[in-house]
């Protein structure tokens, strides 16, 4: 075998390969390098605290129930991407039947503590036997993954989540063969509604601050044990298995039974935040357990850094606590235009194009407004739903038509092609046609997806994934990972 | 000495063809033996068969007298054999030093639990294990030391990516250590250099190294034994001079023509 390529010979001592430095370079850059080069030098408990402790002190800041609801299924959301990252982001292994593992822990809570079956375990009780159970499951699971790799497990696991689905769906029409229920195993669609509240040797949980808690604990202790087994020798043959799963087996790593102990981890995990999540809601629904929840939960673990437990944390904390912003229109628009700022140092490179750009969209939004207005009175009457000084400065800005519905249909066609049309074009000519197209998308998100919000967030979130991936592929907190060299 | 590895009849083939044929080998503890012969001659195959990879049609593969086929290839690394790449393929995404600590899996012990209640044990393997990943490291001089021991693996340059493709094999604590080419793509100083570095892993190591070369400069070099190898036949054995004369091992690589006319 040749290698025509080969790098000539270093020696030794003479410094960093410049290949290594540029990379370094590369992932040290930025805002989101600077978090790294801060999250780095803190010991690990001190990273684990400093998530951990504000979460536990949101109680102690305000008694909303929203917020504290927010908080708890933020928490859950960390939990599950922690779970996730064991298999798809160290071991390598595309699971995506793992919402079935959450919905089988919830479920399971609710079989052993509910009015619906007539057991009412303890929780101290309860926990353990889910939880083992899930990872049993898990363990089952796994077993595809010792033939099948890539696309194809993820095509099994899919299939599982789905049988998963049904099964709960039509629960109405199974019956355990020693146990006689009323309304069968899951009461299918209606779901499970009078699941106990968690039950710790007789202290009863029944406060969202409780819960909050109990989740914030759940969290410090699976970041922890993740963290030290990340660290120890199986956490290296996981990566290992990811790298190259044949050179892992050579290395004496028994490939397989890694592949399982990881599926059987993060189903546990799962197990765990589902009887939470059972116990906390009082009820379980086959819908809860979604496809939109796993895309959502892959988006996570994806934005936050892949392999990266504190990644994944942030990427879920971020998802969620956007998600639930952009909820209200009001606030929608502000991230929308947090947002736009935060876009520009990914399009642009340059401090004075960046600057020149938002500049020329500012001056831009008011020239055509003054045009259409002197022109169309009707094209700027409308007015935002906000009363704060920036809904009113908006107003003056963004093309507001009485009737938006048709010439907004359009405006949201035309941006879409704007912004493919963006992709084919470099540097000035780029920067230049950036200008309108912010513009356009400004008036678009003001006149439709604003008024929208439940498809407007996932909108936005798939904005925020894509300019994040454009930038760094590898994620917030990510290391960048080279396939082939 | 005593046999260390020996292949009793092997075959092997896919589907009509035959790439091992009644191959019979035998290794004896502490010898350097190389496997030269053409391309597709069924040298990296016989790695395969003895590592696990692949499973013998018929025939037995035995490390200090004991059956390895039908173990699967973690299973036969524990029992002492480790063997290198020909298309390199380390774990280009973890360190250097990760690359050599993760090859000591198979022997050490310390579960998941006991890694997360971090007991006494545990700790006394991690630092086990570390020692052992510097130590190995620290055999290719300063080649791999310092900081090229926390960057990822893809930094290294090629030839350095194969030294820590042996590193990283002796970190399992082989008997017999497979080198699959282990001088394809030097330039000819590493190649000097890759050839005093598997003398002196027999003599300093220990080990026993059966290598599949195709540079007959380091085959010159290393071997006690050498062995030729076309269309998965044995073709010629003994020492250097004898097989680079013998007329077969000449036609296989030349052709029949020009060793009519030699």
């Amino acid at each position: 075998m040749s290698e025509p390529n080969a790098p000539p010979l270093e020696g030794p001592g003479i410094g960093k390969d410049e290949w290594v430095a540029r990379v370094e370079a590369r992932t040290q850059s930025g805002l989101p390098g600077e978090i790294r080069r801060f999250l780095l030098a803190l010991p690990p408990w001190a990273r684990i605290a400093l998530i951990a402790v504000p979460a536990a002190c949101i109680p102690a800041l305000t008694n909303n129930g929203y917020f504290l609801q927010v908080a708890i299924d933020t928490s859950l959301f960390v939990l599950l991407a922690l779970g996730l990252n064991i298999a798809v982001g160290w071991a390598g292994l595309l699971d995506l039947g793992y919402i079935a593992f959450y919905g089988f822990g919830a479920y399971g809570y609710a079989m052993l503590a509910s009015g619906h079956t007539g057991l009412h375990w303890q929780a101290e009780v309860a926990i353990p036997v889910v939880v083992v159970a899930t990872a049993l499951l898990g363990f089952l699971l796994g077993l595809p993954s010792w033939r099948l790799v890539g696309d194809y497990l993820a095509i099994v696991t899919l299939f599982f989540f789905q049988i998963f689905l049904t099964v709960v769906n039509n629960g109405q029409r199974i019956q355990l063969p020693f146990k006689k229920l009323e309304a069968g195993l899951t009461r299918g669609p209606n779901g499970i509604s009078d699941v106990d509240p968690l039950n710790f040797f007789g202290w009863h949980l029944n406060s969202l601050r409780e819960y909050l808690w109990l989740a914030v604990g759940a969290f410090v202790v699976v970041i922890g044990a993740l963290y030290l087994v990340n660290e120890s020798r199986t956490g290296r043959a996981w990566r290992a298995l990811r790298e190259d799963p044949l050179a892992a087996e050579v290395m004496s790593m028994p490939v397989n039974w890694l592949k399982l102990v990881a599926f059987a981890a993060g189903a546990g995990i799962a197990g765990l935040t589902g009887t939470i999540f059972a116990a906390e809601q009082g009820s379980v629904f086959p819908s809860n357990f979604d496809l939109a929840l796993l895309i959502t939960l892959y988006a996570m673990v994806i934005l936050g850094g892949v392999g990266s437990i504190y990644g994944v944390v942030i990427g879920a904390v971020v998802i969620n606590v956007s998600l639930e912003v952009l909820r209200t229109p009001a606030h929608a628009s502000w991230l929308f235009f947090i947002g736009l700022v935060l876009v520009f140092p990914v399009i642009l490179k340059s401090w004075r194009l960046r600057g020149l750009v938002v500049a020329g969209v500012i001056g831009f939004g008011f020239a055509v407004h003054g045009i259409v207005g002197a022109l169309w009175s009707g094209g700027v009457d409308g007015s935002t739903t906000g009363e704060a000084w920036i809904d009113r400065l908006i107003d003056n800005w963004v093309l507001l038509p009485n009737d938006p519905t048709v010439i907004g249909r359009w405006a949201y066609v035309t941006l879409i092609a704007a912004v493919l049309g963006l992709t084919l074009l470099r540097g000035l000519w780029r920067a230049a046609a950036i200008v309108p197209v912010l513009y356009l998308a400004a008036c678009v998100w003001e006149n439709v997806l604003v008024l929208q919000p439940s498809v407007a967030r996932y909108i936005m979130l798939g904005g925020m994934l894509v300019a994040l991936m454009a930038a760094r592929p590898q994620g917030l907190l990510g290391s960048p990972r080279v396939e082939i060299v | 000495m005593a046999t260390l590895l020996e292949l009793r009849g092997v075959t092997k083939a896919f589907g009509g063809l035959t790439v091992v044929d009644e191959l019979d080998i035998s290794v004896a503890e502490r010898e350097i033996v190389s496997v030269i012969g053409p391309n597709g001659a069924g040298k990296t195959t016989i790695f395969n068969l003895i590592t696990g990879v692949y499973r013998p049609d018929s025939g037995d593969i035995l490390l200090e007298d004991r059956s390895l086929v039908g173990l699967s290839p973690h299973r036969i690394t524990k029992r002492g054999v480790a063997r290198t790449f020909q298309t390199l393929r380390l774990f280009l995404n973890m360190t250097v030093k990760e690359n050599v600590m993760a090859a000591a899996y198979g022997h050490t012990r310390a579960g998941v639990a006991r890694s997360i209640l971090r007991t006494p044990g545990q700790r006394r393997e991690e630092r086990e294990i570390h020692r052992l990943a510097e130590e190995r490291l620290a055999f290719f001089g300063d080649r791999l030391m310092g900081y090229r021991w926390n960057q990822p693996a893809y930094s290294l340059s090629y030839a350095n990516r194969r030294r820590l493709e042996i590193a990283r094999a002796t970190a399992t604590r082989p008997k017999i250590l497979l080198l699959d080419e282990p001088a394809a793509g030097m330039n000819p100083v590493e190649t000097h250099e890759i050839t005093e570095l598997i003398g002196r892993l027999r003599n300093e190591g220990g080990y026993t190294i059966l290598v599949i070369e195709h540079d007959m400069h380091v085959v010159e070099g290393i071997s006690d034994r050498v062995i030729a190898l076309d269309h998965g036949e044995k073709i010629a054995e003994g020492s250097f001079e004898q097989v680079a004369t013998d007329g077969r091992v000449v036609e296989a690589y030349l052709g029949l023509r020009k060793a009519e006319t030699k």
